[in-house]
């Protein structure tokens, strides 16, 4: 980086002591970027924004609610009807939430078309697989905090899923909950725990854009950046692109939080929690149906292991395996549109996870046609980890790729210098 | 280190090996040390997460049997969590004695979850994740073993409370409690 040289004498002393300026525009401004990048390259900036969106409205939120078993119900209630746009700061931040999860899972399946996630980029994924637990767990504790019969029965269903652990599963369960049912010492450590993570989250997505600043993005050809006419500095360039996304974005994002605020939600939840009556029906959040779908899937016990066990397992295994896609997929060629099996068993994967989501929102005796759901669920999780563990690598050694382009400047201007 | 300790001959009085070994000495005990002292320091942290004093105190319940008739349930709260007491018909006892032990999930025989054949009284929390199960009223259902069906991932109960269909693993939990007159019981 050649040193700067700024005119402003107060940005001049700062610079001097703390070279932030040179920093930003480094980092934001001259960083060479990609010049093929397409639309699915505007997610992961959606995310960084819709962060600060919800830690924004978050904050507000947390000064009008209340952490009691007593109150956290009513204290939502006024913050709906009574408190100055309370209303419009629980619908951004509730369907924040929903559109945080859009947007990441899109940003996700992006890098595994276009293998962002090969070498040298195995870390950035890894990083960006833990930003994902943690947003899951945040959610989570989230959605108990205005105390419905959805926020209960889901805190319930969920920290009894430790149960399964041998020997020390019921001790775990009583420690989560501090107490020997989901109760107020449960929702008061839940409110401490999600305000503490998304900080944990926005400095995970620091290291995140640290390890891809030293690499640099991926693109849609999948070939490295070879020299300066293979990229665009950020700034104009992407930064209008982004700010055009955005706005693509918002337009959705306003519809939902203005006309269809509860589209994401269950009725129940404006039921307030009742420990001693279970809902007919419960069911997660839509961002948690595939998870829910493989749960339930595994209704046979394996050996001496039981079937709540393995459903655990396999539950939490399914992001875990995450991963190790790194190493799993052997090809050297990262973008699917250079990879003919690839690209088509891809989306597959896709349409597998979209069903597995069905499943989940569906109970496992309801049937589709005559066929049960339960076996639906079963044969869409068995796919979900074949796809990842034997498709995959198999695919990796056996396909043949096309032929890559010379250089990125070469694929978007034919004849333009390699 | 050990070394140059040798070549400069500083501590020539003490062989060369005895040094290292005295360092590796040092620098392994402190680093346990500080490893345990860290990780004891840790402990209140995460024992300040399990159920404190009050809530361990609150750990008991008495309930007056006098006004549930036969065939009638009632349920009751304790630590928390439902309690189900059910007077049971002398059907409902039979068909539960009646059961072989090779037809259970978690065999138990009906003599052993209770002290009183005509009371069962068991913790109405489903044991597969929790919920609680339906068959209190008489209206609810009560899956196809005529006692307990749980929603939520369709567990079947009998008339004794056992597992007998679905996804949970165990038999519906027994408290403790007991018998302080013929008609006045206390659980935990
Ligand atoms: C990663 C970022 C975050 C996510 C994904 C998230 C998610 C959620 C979700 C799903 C709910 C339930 C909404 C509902 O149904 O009412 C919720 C509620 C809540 N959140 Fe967050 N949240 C985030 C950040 C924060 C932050 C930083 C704070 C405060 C500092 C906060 C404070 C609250 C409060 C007070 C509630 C209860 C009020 C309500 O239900 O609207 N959140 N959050
Ligand atoms: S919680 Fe009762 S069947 Fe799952």
């Amino acid at each position: 980086m050649a040193a700067k040289s700024y005119s402003n004498p107060i940005v001049k002393w700062i610079e001097y002591r703390l070279p932030i300026f040179s920093f930003l525009d480094h980092e934001l401004n001259e960083y060479p970027t990609p010049r093929n990048l397409n639309y699915w390259w505007n997610f992961g900036s959606l995310a960084g924004i819709i962060l600060v969106i919800m830690i924004a409205t978050g904050i507000v939120l947390a000064m009008s609610y209340m952490p009691h078993v007593n109150y956290a119900f009513e204290s939502v209630e006024r913050i709906m009807r009574d408190v100055n746009y309370g209303w419009l700061l629980r619908y951004i931040h509730s369907n924040g939430g929903s559109a945080f999860f859009i947007v990441v899972y899109i940003h996700l399946f992006r890098g595994m078309y276009y293998g962002s996630y090969k070498a040298p980029r195995e870390l950035l994924w890894i990083i960006g697989v833990v930003i994902l637990l943690a947003m899951m767990a945040t959610a989570f504790m989230g959605y108990v905090l205005p105390w419905g019969q959805m926020s209960f029965w889901a805190a319930t269903v969920i920290t009894n899923l430790f149960s399964a652990v041998p020997l020390v599963g019921e001790s775990i369960v009583t420690w989560l909950w501090g107490g020997f049912s989901v109760d107020n010492p449960t929702l008061n450590r839940f409110y401490s725990l999600h305000y503490l993570l998304p900080f944990v989250i926005f400095a995970l997505v620091f290291v995140h854009l640290w390890a891809l600043h030293v690499h640099k993005s991926n693109n849609p050809t999948g070939v490295d950046i070879k020299g300066p006419q293979d990229t665009i500095p950020f700034h104009p360039y992407y930064t209008i692109k982004d700010t055009f996304g955005l706005g693509a974005f918002m337009i959705v994002f306003m519809f939902f939080v203005f006309f269809a605020p509860n589209f994401f939600g269950e009725p129940d939840n404006y039921i307030k929690a009742n420990p001693l009556v279970t809902p007919a029906h419960i069911v997660p959040e839509w961002y948690f149906l595939p998870y829910y779908a493989i749960l339930r899937a595994i209704t046979f016990d394996i050996w001496f292991i039981p079937a709540k066990l393995i459903g655990v397992a396999a539950m939490f295994g399914s992001i875990l395996i995450l991963l190790f896609l790194p190493w799993l997929d052997r090809s050297k060629v990262r973008s699917a549109t250079f990879r003919p099996i690839y690209k088509q068993v891809f989306w597959v994967f896709v349409v597998d996870c979209i069903i597995l989501g069905w499943v989940g929102a569906n109970t496992p005796d309801a049937d589709f046609h005559g066929v049960k759901m339960l076996w639906i669920g079963q044969a869409a999780t068995f796919y979900y980890f074949f796809h990842i563990v034997i498709l995959i690598p198999l695919i990796s050694v056996l396909e043949t790729p096309r032929a890559l382009p010379d250089s990125i400047s070469q694929a978007v201007t034919p004849g333009g210098k390699s | 280190m050990s070394d140059s300790a040798s070549a400069g001959g500083t501590t020539a009085d003490m062989p060369v090996t005895d040094d290292k070994s005295r360092r590796d000495f040092l620098l392994i005990s402190t680093a346990t040390v500080g490893v345990v002292g860290t990780a004891l320091a840790c402990w209140p942290l995460i024992h300040a997460m399990n159920p404190a004093a009050d809530t361990l105190a609150l750990a008991s319940t008495e309930v007056d049997l006098a006004p549930v008739q036969t065939g009638q349930s009632i349920t009751v709260v304790w630590r928390g969590k439902p309690v189900f007491i059910r007077r049971r018909t002398a059907d409902e006892i039979k068909t539960a004695e009646a059961v072989p032990m090779d037809k259970l999930i978690d065999p138990q025989p009906d003599k052993a979850r209770v002290k009183k054949p005509e009371w069962l009284i068991m913790v109405g929390v489903c044991t597969h994740l929790g919920c609680i199960p339906l068959g209190q009223k008489p209206n609810d259902p009560h899956g196809e073993f005529g006692g307990w069906f749980c929603p939520c991932h369709g567990s079947h109960y009998d008339t004794s409370g056992r597992i007998r269909k679905g996804p949970a693993p165990k038999n519906l939990e027994i408290p403790p409690y007991q018998f302080v007159s013929d008609t006045l019981i206390r659980i935990g």
